[in-house]
């Protein structure tokens, strides 16, 4: 059993919630490494930051964060499904919903990572 | 699977452990919706990861108890969310018994792995006044 949920939107939201769900997890793994390093081998975690930092790092890091967001909206739709039965009539709409904050927040974060690689100014928060 | 479509598997019959995992996946989801989407915001967002070196990490972030406190907790949450969840993937493609419980002691072996590094560091790690 490899597919469950036949068919359209319902299909493509279990895949997508899978497939982000074992991404963010391997990544977990590497990340609780790494910051036992900034106790255990300070030098080491900074080299890896390097890494990072690097283009191909912030590539994967927009990745990361798109499978974080998709991840964290598509799975508050099912918290709002199965707590709320009612809302079962617009479980399509709602899962075509997850993806408007996700290109709202998606975007801006995207480019907030990416724009060094362009040379291009990042957002400012003061204390930065 | 019956009726309407669904989101997600339906809450196990009969109590016991598996209703019990299935209400604490939403509920972590639920806490990890919070914690871990301000994590992401706040370190790639806010701040740009290249200025946050171990220095940084001591002196700016974790010299504070309430982001120790925040990020130990983040911890907890996202190790039970995502080894459960592990485990359910794995339930799903595994069909030798034998299989299953050799995967599922690696991955409940990892979890503790990365509890234990993980709330060490959190404890130990120097705050800047060198205590």
């Amino acid at each position: 059993m490899l597919l469950r949920y036949r068919g359209r939107e319902g299909m493509y939201g279990w895949l997508f919630h899978r497939i982000s769900g074992v991404a963010i997890w391997a990544f977990v793994i590497l990340h609780v490494v790494d910051i036992y390093l900034v106790g255990g081998n300070p030098d080491a975690y900074d080299e890896l930051l390097a890494i990072y930092a690097s283009t191909i790092g912030r590539i994967l890091e927009v990745l990361l964060g798109a499978a974080l967001l998709y991840h964290a909206l598509n799975g508050l739709r099912i918290v709002i499904l199965d707590f709320w039965p009612a809302m079962t009539r617009y479980q399509r709409v709602l899962w075509w919903a997850v993806w408007v904050p996700f290109v709202l927040i998606g975007l801006p974060v995207a480019y907030q990572i990416m724009a060094p690689v362009f040379g291009l100014p990042q957002f400012e928060f003061g204390g930065g | 699977m019956s009726g309407a479509p669904r989101a997600s598997r339906q809450r196990p019959h009969g109590g016991g452990w598996e209703v019990a995992v299935w209400y604490l996946m939403r509920l972590t989801g639920v806490a990890l919706f919070v914690l871990a989407l301000a994590h992401y915001l706040i370190v790639h967002f806010l701040f740009d990861p290249s200025a946050q070196t171990a220095t940084w990490i001591i002196d700016q972030r974790w010299n504070q108890l309430f982001w120790r406190a925040f990020d130990w907790t983040l911890l907890m949450m996202v190790l039970f969310h995502g080894f459960m969840g592990m485990r359910t993937v794995i339930g799903d493609y595994t069909h030798r018994p034998r299989v299953r419980v050799l995967l599922l002691t690696i991955l409940y072996l990892l979890a503790v792995l990365l509890f234990v590094i993980g709330t060490l560091v959190v404890m130990t790690l120097p705050t800047p006044g060198g205590a």
